[in-house]
């Protein structure tokens, strides 16, 4: 194991970092009517998911996996409701993320920029992919899933969850 | 068991929280019912954060457009807009009834039967999800909305209403991947089912590959699916091919031009129009005039014939023309009789003289008298119609009209019965041929005219 890898494969830190309520709510809001409202200029942001890029950061940088299940369920239902899913779709699927990224958080080294990036970015994959099989094996419904579109997808989510994370943690407070 | 649920705590939650989803949609499936609290408290906390968004940016961009750059024209535009697409509405279903009785019963009709009962709404919003094609309009139950009732433009269906809430309503685009409408073609009167595709294409699916569907048909709603009324425009054929079990039909949708629509029609009370019949709504292909010059671009004179571009028409004209000098009547006569004498042929090489033959006629130094004579005889006409050759001696006695060119045999090897008697009515008319004894026809094409100098020393002659 090289020294590198060590560095990323950390101990989890001891420092308790946490969001204030108002933005634990606040922020998936704006998440939310980002997703619905800005895409009506411009289309191409509609494949931003900044729900799923908020319960990553929350899960990572939580470390908690009960609170980031239900944290990602909250966020995940309320999708559900602005669609015309059945409720419990992006639930199920937020749920699962919120509860893998606190769950790896305690693994990685996860303020490194190059974890942030590949976690997004597999995370985000995971999503969409775990939704297209829910979509089929509950729905029934016989959707197709571009590999090459939603990993370029991916690429560009993980590309804006850096400077996004960044932001995010200005708003946590120590203590 | 206390011991597995402190050890396995994490997961034990993951897997109760799960459960309790996948629950909460067989439910959904199963009753085909979905949850309405939730959705209400996701909706009403959303959609006037929503409508508040659209009302600043309206405004806020408004406002310094109609200040500083367009005044008042923005209003007014808006108006018209509104009333256009009103009128829009009311001429198809004019158009539609009036394509179908006389004006008078049309009339009568439109008099007696209301059209559809209408409420505008503005889309506010998107669904959530990448794949789904819903969006949020700001009309809801208070303006009448409901459930399944159909969204129109006045150039297309938009798509239906799958929940209305109290301020707001979710309609899903005919662009959804669930999406499914009844449709039928305008010109084959070919049954289908419209489906979304994901994308600005959709499909008409479940027409059997021996139907018949043209590039650039209309297909209109059907009405089987009691939620459009039939009549209304869905869109243009952009693809059709036989598929393997069905035929792949895909529709360009008119209601959706670009994607996406501002402001849509929620039919609260919808009326069953006719298919339009005949000419297609819009022209899909645009064919262009034919060209107005001729071959080599070269300038056609007025009153000369235009389609003698080949060989084979000169040769027809010159055929025709022995036949009219010999009064024969190509078509007539009974096998065995005396055919008209084509010795006196000139063949196409006498019609259009050759380069290698006939050298290029200098400037007459001398006056030739009559001008017009020697003009119309050195000139070839465009179309190459005329009868009369350039002598390959390059004299210009020779340019006069010859009767028997001897040095240029035609190269006749056309069988002179041939000839397409029925041919008259179609074929352009004649050039009149200039008779060796006769008074040339004067040339009419500009490249005809004679050299300034050939003409002026006739006037001295005619004190």
């Amino acid at each position: 194991m090289t020294e590198y890898t060590e560095h990323l494969l950390t101990e989890p830190r001891k420092d308790t970092e946490r969001f204030r309520f108002i933005w634990l709510v606040t922020v998936p809001l704006v998440a939310i009517l980002f997703q619905v409202y800005v895409p009506r200029f411009v289309s191409f942001l509609s494949y931003l998911e900044l729900p799923l890029l908020i319960t990553v950061h929350f899960a990572l940088s939580s470390r908690a996996p009960i609170a980031s299940v239900f944290y990602g369920m909250s966020i995940g239902l309320v999708q559900d409701s602005l669609s015309h899913q059945p409720i419990g779709m992006f639930g199920i699927v937020k749920t699962l993320v919120g509860y893998f990224a606190a769950s790896v958080s305690m693994r990685f080294d996860v303020d490194n920029p190059f974890v942030t990036f590949i976690l997004s970015f597999f995370f985000y994959f995971f999503h969409q992919f775990f939704y297209w099989v829910l979509d089929r094996a509950l729905l029934g419904e016989a959707l197709s899933f571009d590999v090459q579109q939603t990993l370029i997808f991916g690429l560009l989510n993980a590309a804006v969850a850096l400077p996004l994370f960044r932001i995010l943690d200005k708003l946590k407070v120590t203590g | 068991m206390d011991f597995f649920l402190s050890r396995y705590r994490n997961l034990t939650v993951l897997l109760i929280v799960i459960v309790a989803q996948l629950l909460l949609i067989a439910y959904q499936v199963k009753t085909n019912n979905n949850v309405p609290l939730m959705r209400v408290w996701a909706v009403t906390a959303v959609t006037p954060v929503e409508t508040a968004l659209e009302l600043v940016r309206r405004y806020t961009w408004g406002f310094v457009v109609d200040y500083f750059v367009l005044l008042n024209v923005r209003g007014e535009n808006e108006k018209l807009k509104q009333d256009n697409g009103q009128l829009k509405m009311e001429n198809h279903y004019l158009k539609a009834e009036l394509g179908t009785a006389d004006r008078a019963r049309a009339l009568s009709v439109f008099q007696a039967q209301s059209p559809s009962k209408t409420v505008a709404a503005r889309v506010i919003g998107n669904g959530t999800g990448a794949n789904s094609k819903v969006v949020f309009i700001d009309r809801g139950s208070t303006s009448g909305v409901e459930s399944g009732m159909a969204v129109v433009t006045p150039d297309g269906i938009v798509g239906k209403v799958v929940d209305a809430y109290p301020t707001a309503s979710l309609v899903m685009l005919i662009t959804d991947p669930t999406f499914a409408a009844g449709v039928i073609s305008q010109k084959n009167r070919v049954r289908g089912t419209l489906k979304g595709q994901g994308h600005n294409d959709t499909l008409v699916d479940y027409v059997q590959n021996e139907e018949k569907v043209d590039g650039g048909e209309w297909f209109y709603t059907s009405g089987d699916d009691r939620i459009f009324p039939k009549g209304f425009p869905v869109g243009q054929v952009s693809a059709a091919r036989n598929g393997k079990n069905f035929k792949e039909i895909y529709l360009n949708p008119s209601g959706l031009q670009g994607g996406s629509v501002e402001e849509v029609l929620v039919l609260l009370q919808g009326v069953h129009q006719q298919i339009p019949d005949g000419e297609i709504a819009s022209p899909g292909y645009k064919i262009l005039q034919p060209p107005a010059d001729n071959v080599a671009g070269a300038p056609q004179p007025t009153g000369q014939p235009t389609a003698l571009a080949t060989d084979a028409d000169r040769l027809r004209e010159q055929y025709k023309q022995i036949g009219t000098e010999q009064k024969h009547v190509f078509g007539e006569g009974i096998p065995g009789s005396k055919p008209p004498d084509f010795t006196k042929m000139q063949g196409i090489r006498g019609a259009s003289p050759l380069p290698s033959l006939t050298p290029a006629a200098p400037p007459p130094t001398k006056p030739v008298a009559p001008a017009s004579a020697d003009a119309s005889a050195t000139a070839p006409k465009p179309g190459g119609s005329q009868t009369t050759i350039a002598s390959p001696t390059g004299d210009s006695t020779a340019t006069t009209p010859q009767p028997k060119p001897g040095p240029t045999a035609p190269i006749l090897v056309t069988d002179p019965t041939d000839a397409d008697p029925g041919s008259d009515v179609a074929a352009p008319p004649a050039p009149k041929v200039e008779k060796p004894a006769a008074s040339p026809k004067p040339a009419t094409s500009p490249a005809a005219a004679p050299p300034p100098a050939a003409p002026k020393p006739s006037v001295p002659r005619n004190p």
